[in-house]
């Protein structure tokens, strides 16, 4: 069955959730692929937007991370130091992030690209991104995939990835065990290896070829031992995915690169 | 082991916070104030234009309640800028369209930012990024996590709450935290200076006339921002009974005696979203957006919606009235 990019990267997202976890999502692709996941593997997924909005029977896509969608028939309507606490405490398994730009260890800007005071473009700042990103066990990351977002430097580090390589979330202050998991891209996935915790490629879109990874990558990539070819979405996600979570294509219909 | 590479985000302790804090963390200060602020059970029902006129100060640090595109006090932000409030201060927690209102009319000199510029997936407004490419403001960087902490911080009493984000980053860096290491743990903590600001606006559902005031669906942080605030301006979708109140205290968010003014605004978030009242105007912000690409684009489109109006009412009036909000409402309850 024929799919596009974007398709494959929320279904590729949606596989990474486990069932029971717990996932902080803003709008978008992010949003489509926890709605999915709840839909196929992870009936017991619970979202959570961090303006409040917990465990919502979401009838439509939000706009906002702060709509009325995003606490539609919820478990709770509660508020911003609330699902920021649960992060905080430990209790949040899952987060889901973009950017302008992200270096190999995962670090990422959304504040300015130039001089921070002067810079030649604003972009909106942190917003939760980096709570998230610094509290939640795992952080994932979906993106398109051109040199321009995957640098070898960012121009300001808006949200902690791995900072400078292994040992230096939890030397800067970061509680332990946390970090970027998987950056699902329109060419890849990537994880992170484990002793330099560097950027490493996992598996290849089908018809994408390792050079043309390299070629939209500012940096050195780390390869897995195996890489593997990413798993296409199957009938019964696609349809889920076009019919259930996303019938007015606001997020499927998009370009993806 | 070669040692990792020096990059933007790795800083000793010394480098974080270097950004100003725009608004004074101490408790004693505060707490004089507010040891002057009334405590009587009085009526403080105002339209917006006296409100704003006897509540906002040139230079006074504004903070606004709700998320951005819902539950804004979208009236107060049009008056602020038709009396022509300068020098404003402001909160940049998840600001959308109330930064870009703020932005347009060129109100402001100085934000603390965890969200601004951007209308989520909306896009960007360019006047909001002008404020930023021009050097036209001050800027301190921050998270919404931090913000809603620091007003939780001055909502307790307390000069500053630590918490465990932003350590490793640039955003601590051009921050006003500082670190610190707990007492009890030896773990290090980044500090977050209580933030009261002098005004904040929060629209909510229903207040009496006292200002005792009910939300519906999520509060975002404006708990705690109320109780930071040193003086508070409602706007209302509806002023109750006072028994309206007495006959459900459970669902009482913010106490009167946090409240300075309250203002009755149907409507009052539009073009944002009310929950459970009518939903965002998408086609309205998009028109916002669109004007505020250029300074030549924004100058007519701010007349003839805010300077050319004489209040809210009329700007409703113009954005399709009560037939646009049916429509919004329907759309609100799902029944397109």
């Amino acid at each position: 069955m024929e799919y596009n990019a974007m398709e494959l990267m929320i279904t590729l997202a949606s596989r990474a959730l486990e069932d029971g976890s717990t996932v902080v999502v803003g709008t978008g692709a992010p949003c489509a692929a926890a709605m999915l996941a709840q839909k196929t593997h992870a009936p017991n997924l619970m979202i959570l937007f961090e303006a409040g909005g917990i465990g919502p029977l979401l009838p439509t896509m939000p706009i906002s991370v702060g709509d009325s969608r995003t606490f539609h028939k919820a478990i709770m309507a509660s508020s911003m130091p609330d699902v920021m606490e649960a992060c905080q405490r430990g209790m949040i398994d899952y987060c889901f992030l973009g950017g302008a730009q992200i270096d190999k260890y995962g670090n990422i800007n959304s504040t300015v690209i130039g001089d921070f005071h002067k810079p030649k473009v604003r972009f909106p700042g942190s917003g939760g991104a980096n709570d998230l990103a610094s509290l939640c066990w795992r952080t994932m990351v979906i993106c398109p995939h051109d040199p321009r977002r995957f640098v070898e430097k960012v121009d300001f580090i808006t949200t902690p990835g791995y900072l400078t390589g292994k040992g230096a979330r939890e030397a800067a202050g970061l509680p332990p065990g946390t970090g970027p998991y998987k950056i699902i891209t329109n060419l890849c996935v990537m994880g992170f290896d484990e002793d330099t915790k560097r950027m490493k490629v996992e598996s290849i879109h089908p018809g994408i070829t390792r050079e043309e990874i390299v070629k939209n990558t500012g940096f050195e990539l780390l390869w897995a031992d195996e890489v593997v070819t990413s798993t296409p979405p199957t009938e019964e996600e696609l349809r889920i995915l076009r019919e259930e979570v996303d019938p007015l294509r606001y997020i499927i219909g998009r370009q993806a690169s | 082991m070669a040692l990792p590479e020096q990059v933007a985000g790795e800083h000793t302790a010394a480098e974080i916070g270097l950004g100003k804090i725009f608004t004074d963390p101490d408790p004693d200060k505060a707490r004089e104030f507010f040891r002057t602020k009334s405590r009587v059970l009085k009526e403080k029902v105002m339209t917006v234009k006296e409100a704003v006129s006897l509540l906002v100060r040139d230079g006074d640090y504004v903070a606004v309640g709700g998320f951005g595109t819902n539950r804004i006090p979208t009236a107060v932000l049009h008056e602020i800028l038709r009396q022509g409030k300068k020098n404003l201060g402001l909160s940049g927690h998840t600001a959308t369209h109330d930064f870009q209102i703020m932005a347009a009319g060129g109100v402001i000199d100085r934000v603390d930012v965890a969200y601004v510029v951007g209308l989520e997936a909306r896009g960007l407004s360019k006047a909001a990024r002008r404020l930023f490419e021009e050097a036209r403001v001050e800027v301190t960087e921050w998270t919404n996590a931090a913000l809603a902490w620091r007003y939780k911080a001055a909502a307790m009493g307390v000069p500053f709450l630590p918490a465990r984000v932003m350590f490793g980053t640039d955003t601590a860096r051009y921050s006003g935290a500082k670190e610190i290491t707990c007492p009890f743990t030896g773990k290090k903590l980044l500090a977050l200076p209580a933030l009261y600001p002098d005004v904040a606006i929060i629209h909510v559902h229903r207040a009496d006339r006292f200002g005792n005031a009910q939300i519906d669906g999520i509060s975002v942080s404006d708990f705690d921002l109320a109780r930071a605030a040193k003086k508070l301006i409602l706007t209302t979708e509806k002023i109750v009974s006072d028994d309206f109140i007495r006959n459900d205290p459970s669902r009482t968010v913010i106490p009167y005696f946090c409240v300075d003014a309250v203002c009755e605004v149907r409507y009052g978030s539009y073009p944002g979203n009310m929950p459970y009242e009518y939903f965002s105007d998408e086609e309205h912000l998009k028109e916002w957006l669109a004007a505020d690409s250029s300074p030549e684009t924004l100058k007519p489109f701010l007349d003839k919606y805010i300077y050319g109006t004489k209040d809210f009412s009329e700007y409703l009036e113009l954005c399709g009235g009560e037939k646009r909000m049916e429509e919004l409402r329907r759309l609100e309850f799902l029944q397109e």
